[in-house]
């Protein structure tokens, strides 16, 4: 086929945002086109490139880029369902977002700068999706780090955004030098960067150090994908514009470390340790962020808790050894996590708002914003999972996964033994999933009764010291659903709705990925099913009790607070994960800086002044002789040359 | 005549002049001096003229040259010193110190 077309998905929106940087300050007229058209036009060629492709198929091209001496680097292209779908799912968000941001961002003066990053943050990721080279997946990698950093950043005026930025930075690097070392030693004990390569020599058991390397790996996936314990940044990273949370922060970028692991699973499958590690971390990141997100009272915050844990149930498919059904939530998830958040935003536009709580005390919120509250239902129930909804299917093949890899009879295909997946790993992630399962339904249904069924009549109280990410905005709530900012929930409640289906034919989704079933068996279902819709009517339930409780005269509550009972204070704090990172790593990273500044301050200048300040002492003595008495220069000179002259005759 | 008499009478001569200038105040008076140590340094050159018996007579040349290079000099002297007591109604050579290092917080300024 011809190789034009995927190389230009990722080059179009790069020079795209390559152009809106250098015209948008003269032309802002240029920045709407600038944004829409490369993005949407490489969506285009991504689902092209798809069709042409195939079911089954793989495309590999490459030309080497810099001979190193030890294990070359090229531009290395690999193409095969996993990558084709995920373009198109990155292609179908990123062009649902410029075409929303328009609209959204329709009153910011930095409207350009920001539709060029976000372009340039597409590029990265369409890079990342298609690279079969490790050190080029690498650059996409932290291209989409530093465009995540800028993005969080938007508002700088804030000190919040800014703080957050610094903190999204910081934590995903911390990953990253791990990574980087994982991909060194990958590459050293391979002999190649390039991944079909690499998965040949691990496929031939050619790998010296598969649980080291797959360890550091998971390092950097933990700091990206935003899990347990490298998660933090995530909730506070919705200080960003909310286009930039549907598309970064819930749909890609967060993605792209399952994408990864997905990539070189036959690699993590060489090391069972490293599977329990995955699960282990998977578990403990999905039930603590549902927790979370049950308390939470920034509608931001609830979805962004919610996307952590939607990770976890990726990576917990991953550490059962099923990458088909990992890439299948991945893609169902980033539809409705995408609708999601584009749906919150035009909330927040229509309430003036992130505080659920407070939107609860606005009177006929939903008749304000028809749309964004039929599309955040549709979202929602996906989110839940309750069929046929893209989430169901997507869940319930995460815990047929789980199921089986607890059985020993793990869904590992062609990658490698089902023995390789250690039972534990898929007890854990069964547990965990159905237990999220039922916090998932209850924070759903939570956020979408207090937000829109609760009425003045009995409001909720918002807690005193809830984490809150406001956003700056200047939006008319009376045109708070333009038609640019409508469409696109619109567009991307079809895959939200439909996605699930193609998984039901053995012909259709699962032909496209490793060929196994994509079918959620009958014991999973009927258990995470029934988990959900004991969640729903658990958080039902609160919220009647709530509601007759503010009738009868008491304190408002909220329904997050009777379900959760005890644990509703740490939840809201995120468990304090927070404040002992702050008490761990920051105090004494800030008092060795406060030492080196004491010792750079007392001990390395006092030598530099004192440089300076000796010949300056000289000089001012020097000064001294200089009277201006024409007669004292000449007493001085002809002392000089008496001294000279008795010194040259006593010499001689 | 015996060499020691012109080179004593020239050392007593610059002498006298030296002190003329590290010790006398009136502007005049210390170009003067200037003179009298100029003479002594001619005294010398014509006296070792003969002493050596150059044929090429170049001490007494050089001498012609310093009495034209002194008249030129004292010119100018003169002129310098009419000027300063013109502007500053002053030929005390202790009396124009401009260009000493005495206006400190002027310079401190400059430094800065």
């Amino acid at each position: 086929m011809n190789l034009a077309l995927p190389i230009l998905v990722p080059v179009l929106p790069a020079l795209g945002a390559a152009a809106g940087l250098a015209t948008g300050r003269r032309h802002p007229g240029l920045a709407r086109p600038l944004a829409v058209l490369p993005v949407a036009v490489s969506a285009v060629l991504a689902l092209v490139t798809a069709l042409q492709l195939g079911t089954g198929a793989t495309l590999d091209a490459a030309t080497r880029l810099a001979p190193t001496g030890g294990p070359e680097i090229s531009l290395a292209l690999h193409l095969d369902g996993f990558s084709s779908l995920i373009s198109v799912l990155v292609g179908l968000v990123a062009t649902c977002v410029q075409v929303y941001s328009t609209a959204y961002l329709k009153d910011d003066p930095r409207y350009p700068s920001y539709a060029a990053l976000v372009s340039l943050f597409t590029a990265a990721m369409f890079l990342v999706v298609y690279s079969g080279d490790l050190i080029v997946l690498l650059v996409g990698w932290e291209v989409m780090g530093i465009c995540s950093y800028f993005l969080i950043g938007h508002h700088w005026e804030t000190a919040d955004a800014r703080s957050a930025s610094l903190k999204a930075f910081l934590v995903t690097k911390l990953g990253d030098v791990p990574f980087l070392f994982g991909l060194f030693l990958l590459g050293a004990d391979a002999g190649t960067f390039r991944i079909t390569e690499v998965l040949r020599t691990a496929a031939d058991g050619g790998l010296d150090h598969p649980t080291l390397i797959a360890l550091l790996l998971l390092a950097g996936v933990a700091g990206k994908s935003a899990q347990f314990p490298l998660h933090t940044w995530l909730p506070d990273a919705m200080a960003g514009p909310t286009p930039v949370s549907a598309l970064i922060h819930a749909a890609t970028m967060v993605a792209a470390g399952i994408y990864l692991v997905a990539r070189l699973l036959p690699v993590f499958l060489l090391s069972s340790a490293a599977l329990l590690v995955l699960a282990v971390m998977a578990a403990v990141t999905m039930v603590g962020s549902a927790l979370c997100a049950l308390a939470q009272d920034d509608l931001k915050r609830v979805l962004a808790y919610s996307t952590v844990g939607q990770l976890g149930y990726m990576a917990g498919a991953l550490a059962a050894g099923d990458r088909q059904a990992a890439v299948f939530h991945l893609v169902a998830h980033g539809a409705f996590k995408a609708l999601l958040f584009l749906t919150a935003g035009v909330v927040i536009h229509a309430a003036h708002t992130n505080s659920i709580s407070a939107m609860s005390r606005i009177d006929g919120l939903r008749r304000r914003v028809p749309d964004a509250y039929w599309t955040m239902g549709i979202g929602l129930v996906a989110l839940v999972g309750l069929p046929p909804f893209a989430g169901f299917f997507s869940k319930e093949s995460v815990l047929t996964a789980a199921e089986h890899a607890a059985h020993g009879e793990a869904l590992t295909g062609t990658l490698g033994p089902a023995s390789a997946v250690p039972a534990a790993a898929g007890w854990t992630v069964l547990v965990a999933g159905l237990l999220t399962a039922l916090l998932t339904a209850a924070y759903a249904t939570r956020l979408w009764l207090v937000a829109f069924h609760t009425g003045p009549a009995a409001p909720v109280a918002a807690p005193a010291d809830a984490p809150y990410s406001p956003e700056i905005d200047e939006a008319d709530p009376a045109h708070a659903e333009p038609a640019a900012m409508r469409w696109p929930l619109w567009v991307l409640a079809v895959p939200t709705t439909g996605f699930g289906l193609l998984g039901l034919r053995t012909d259709w989704l699962p032909r496209l990925l490793d060929g196994e079933s994509l079918r959620p068996g009958t014991e999973t279902m009927v258990l995470g099913t029934g988990a959900a819709l004991i969640g729903l009517l658990l958080a039902y339930a609160a919220w009647r009790t709530a509601g007759t409780r503010a009738a009868a005269g008491q304190p408002a509550t909220d329904p997050g607070r009777l379900l959760l009972g005890p644990l509703h204070g740490p939840a809201r704090h995120g468990f304090g994960v927070d404040r002992l990172y702050t008490a761990l790593f920051v105090r004494p990273t800030a008092a060795a800086a406060r030492l080196v500044r004491f010792l750079d301050r007392a001990v390395v200048e006092t030598y530099v002044r004192g440089a300076g300040a000796a010949p300056g002492w000289l000089g001012r003595a020097v000064r001294f002789a200089q009277t201006g008495n024409a007669q004292g220069y000449l007493s001085a000179l002809l002392a000089g040359a008496v001294l000279l002259a008795v010194l040259v005759a006593v010499g001689s | 005549m015996h060499l020691a008499y012109p080179a004593v009478l020239a050392v007593l001569l610059f002498s006298v002049g030296v002190y003329g200038v590290l010790a006398r105040r009136n502007v005049i008076l210390v170009l003067m001096s200037v003179e009298l140590m100029l003479n002594a340094v001619n005294l010398n050159l014509v006296a070792f003229d003969v002493w050596l018996r150059d044929t090429l007579h170049a001490g007494q040349a050089l001498t012609l040259f310093t009495i034209t290079i002194a008249a030129a000099e004292i010119g100018l002297g003169l002129a310098i010193v009419l000027l300063v007591h013109r502007t500053r109604r002053t030929a005390a050579v202790d009396g124009v110190t401009a260009l000493g290092d005495r206006h400190e917080a002027d310079t401190e300024e400059v430094a800065r």
